[in-house]
């Protein structure tokens, strides 16, 4: 029940958005993300969405995750 | 942007975080002569770690415990045999999660019943079941409302719409479960053989991270809030080991892209607004007070249990487990009936039920591994 799903907003109403999961449309509600804009992202749960996945956060996770990686390469060189 | 997003299943960044995991874990084992152990405290933490493989991977490395927070799981038989006699009575829309259908009671299942004629239907959303009772105004529609704090909101949300709309052949069961008190209740009950939690990513969507502070203050219990995809679990689970090594305690917001400090204040006014807080039952564990949440006493036009009579008997003693497997303290593999009597075709459990059930994850994923 808890796994929301990452899905982008195309279109935003006044409390509902259509959003796009895997290239499946679907009306979501919106009425807890009240900041959300066309082009967000956002984890849907239950057919509401939740929150917006902030870009900046997913990009430094995944340069945290790559400095772990590399720096674990560049032990298994020496 | 979806680029990003990818990069949490890229195998590229999976396979060597795997590694780099295992060796953080053999430093554990080298000073402390054991395995670090955490529990996963969600139901979709145990099903997504079982389906990419990270348990199995882990397996001889670091122990992670199933915990309580698959809301199907943690719903107390008695509750179950409740929202069924529910089902039986004349003139009723039963809406329910699919989860709940084959959730065996102590007599039968809504599955049973909807066979044996009932009208109960399976909903995403609680909201679509205001449209249902629109259509339906001969008829009382009851929403079985089970869930954590991701759901409750939209149980909430469920009344306000009917309210807006002025519907009233509306109602909620609310069986709902908060995991703050489960994670004290497990704590102050001996959790002291753990190392750390994973926290769960879309509770904490609500909750926000500041709301773990108790962990590490009063508890002195590190906790890392993590998502569900395989580089996220990855680094949750490096974190937690990291933590354990260096034997210091820290709350850590392995999910900022989604989780806030403050969690979602939109929600928590739909909280303050509708709900508050009752003792509640637990599988396995029985009443911990204020461990769950129902309607104020103004919605209780809303409030199945205000509408409905329901009285069930005590349920009967099975060999099932379950509730031992919810408070983390054996494996589904220990109890008598896994895979035996029990397994998702003809589960005795609703941890083999359950799409984030222990059991189910185990039986689909992990048998040969051990």
């Amino acid at each position: 029940m808890c796994v929301g799903v990452p899905a982008k907003v195309v279109k935003k109403n006044e409390y509902s958005a259509v959003v796009d999961v895997m290239g499946s449309q679907t009306t979501v509600g919106t009425i807890f993300v009240p900041e959300l804009e066309q082009g967000d992202y956002v984890i849907v749960h239950a057919g509401q969405a939740m929150s917006i996945v902030d870009e900046e956060y997913a990009k430094q996770s995944v340069e945290e995750w790559r400095k772990l990686v590399n720096a674990r390469n560049s032990e298994t060189v020496k | 942007m979806l680029e990003i997003l990818k990069q949490s299943n890229n195998p590229e960044i999976c396979k060597p975080l795997a590694e780099a995991v295992k060796e953080k874990a053999k430093q554990f084992q080298n000073k402390f002569g054991r395995n670090p152990v955490f529990m996963e405290v969600c139901g979709s933490h145990t099903m997504a770690l079982a389906r990419s493989g990270v348990k199995q991977i882990l397996k001889n490395d670091v122990q992670l415990i199933s915990g309580p927070g698959c809301p199907v799981c943690v719903t107390d038989q008695k509750s179950i045999d409740e929202m069924i006699a529910l089902a039986e009575g004349e003139n009723r829309i039963i809406c329910t999660f699919g989860d709940m259908m084959r959730v065996p009671g102590s007599e039968k299942s809504l599955l049973d019943s909807r066979i044996a004629g009932k009208d109960i239907r399976v909903h995403y959303s609680p909201v679509e079941a205001v449209k249902v009772a629109e259509e339906n105004p001969d008829k009382e529609v009851i929403f079985l409302g089970i869930g954590f704090e991701t759901t409750i909101p939209i149980l909430a949300l469920m009344v306000g719409e009917a309210e807006k709309l002025g519907i009233s052949n509306i109602s909620i069961w609310m069986t709902t479960k908060l995991v703050e008190p489960v994670l004290r209740y497990l704590l102050d009950s001996g959790g002291d053989h753990m190392d750390g939690f994973l926290l769960p990513g879309h509770v904490s969507i609500v909750l926000g991270e500041d709301s773990y502070r108790y962990l590490v203050e009063e508890y002195h219990m590190s906790g890392v809030i993590t998502g569900f995809e395989t580089a996220e679990l990855l680094s949750g689970v490096y974190k937690l080991i990291e933590l354990a090594l260096t034997e210091q305690t820290a709350l850590v917001n392995n999910h900022p892209s989604v989780v806030s400090k403050t969690g979602n204040l939109v929600i928590q006014q739909w909280f303050n607004k509708y709900l508050t807080t009752c003792d509640e039952a637990w599988r396995g564990i029985g009443i911990i007070p204020d461990s769950g949440m129902d309607l104020k006493p103004e919605y209780d036009r809303y409030n199945a249990r205000k509408k409905f009579y329901i009285e069930v008997n005590e349920p009967r003693k099975s060999k099932c487990r379950c509730g031992e497997v919810i408070r983390g303290l054996i494996s589904p593999m220990e109890c008598p009936l896994f895979a035996k009597a029990c397994y998702p075709m003809n589960p005795i459990g609703p941890c083999m039920v359950s799409t984030e059930g222990s059991c189910a994850a185990y039986y689909q994923y992990m048998r040969e591994c051990f």
